[in-house]
């Protein structure tokens, strides 16, 4: 189980070889890649700023994997988070999930990506041709993270 | 206490961090944002909306009638939007 929070890029096939390298038990891997794009809102982005809070990062997106560990049966899970000066078509995220069997792998890295933008504290500075502005929080984003939430 | 700032509230604002001994009102998110207001206008205008400000105490996310004292690591930010 591992939290990256990084500048740097990340290789998505050497982060998948890692993970399951000499790990039999792994039936299937999740993957799932998030990258920015060219258009928001109507507008050009040129390029996004990604800001942080390091140290509360970190422990949110620990948190959030210990959650997905409790509730499926994970060999593994990966998350990392860049940050920083990002251009359309880079990637800014990777959320892998490895268990024995599918169902876990699908649901859970879902369930990853719907909660950690709703709970990791990342805000995005997008530059477009009118100027730099604050990307803001989407409701759908609160809806997506609200499935997941535990029946009682 | 040292008090953080993020995104648009820290560009409002002007500074990233602050640190200070809070007065004996403050006793919790709400009190200590009221509190905050007054410091400046730039204060004022970047946490006029509470609905836009949210909150974490020693790196938690909280809600406004969470308590806070003074060794507390409080942070204010715009709802967020990693992914």
């Amino acid at each position: 189980m591992t939290v990256k929070v990084q500048r740097e890029d990340f290789d998505v096939g050497a982060e998948l070889a890692a993970m399951t390298r000499g790990r039999t038990s792994i039936g299937g891997v999740t993957l799932f890649v998030g990258l920015v794009r060219d258009m928001a809102g109507g507008a050009e982005v040129s390029a996004m700023t990604l800001e942080h809070y390091p140290g509360m990062t970190e422990k949110q997106l620990e948190a959030i994997e210990a959650e997905a560990r409790a509730r499926w049966p994970l060999d593994d899970a990966l998350i990392i988070h860049r940050y920083g000066r990002l251009e359309p078509g880079d990637q800014i995220v990777l959320v892998a999930t490895a268990s024995a069997h599918r169902d876990a792998a699908f649901d859970s890295c879902h369930f990853l990506i719907d909660w950690l933008k709703t709970k990791a504290p990342f805000w995005k500075l997008e530059a477009t041709p009118e100027g730099e502005r604050w990307v803001e929080a989407k409701g759908s984003d609160d809806d997506a993270a609200a499935r997941w939430a535990k029946e009682s | 206490m040292k008090v953080l700032y993020f995104a648009w509230l820290r560009s409002k604002i002007g500074v990233a961090t602050e640190t200070f001994d809070p007065p004996a009102e403050v006793t919790d998110v709400g009190t200590l944002v009221e509190w905050l207001k007054t410091r400046s206008p730039k204060h004022a205008d970047a946490l006029a909306n509470s609905k836009v400000v949210k909150v974490a105490v020693n790196q938690e996310h909280v809600a406004y009638d969470h308590p806070v004292s003074a060794g507390d690591e409080v942070a204010l930010f715009p709802p967020v939007t990693g992914g």
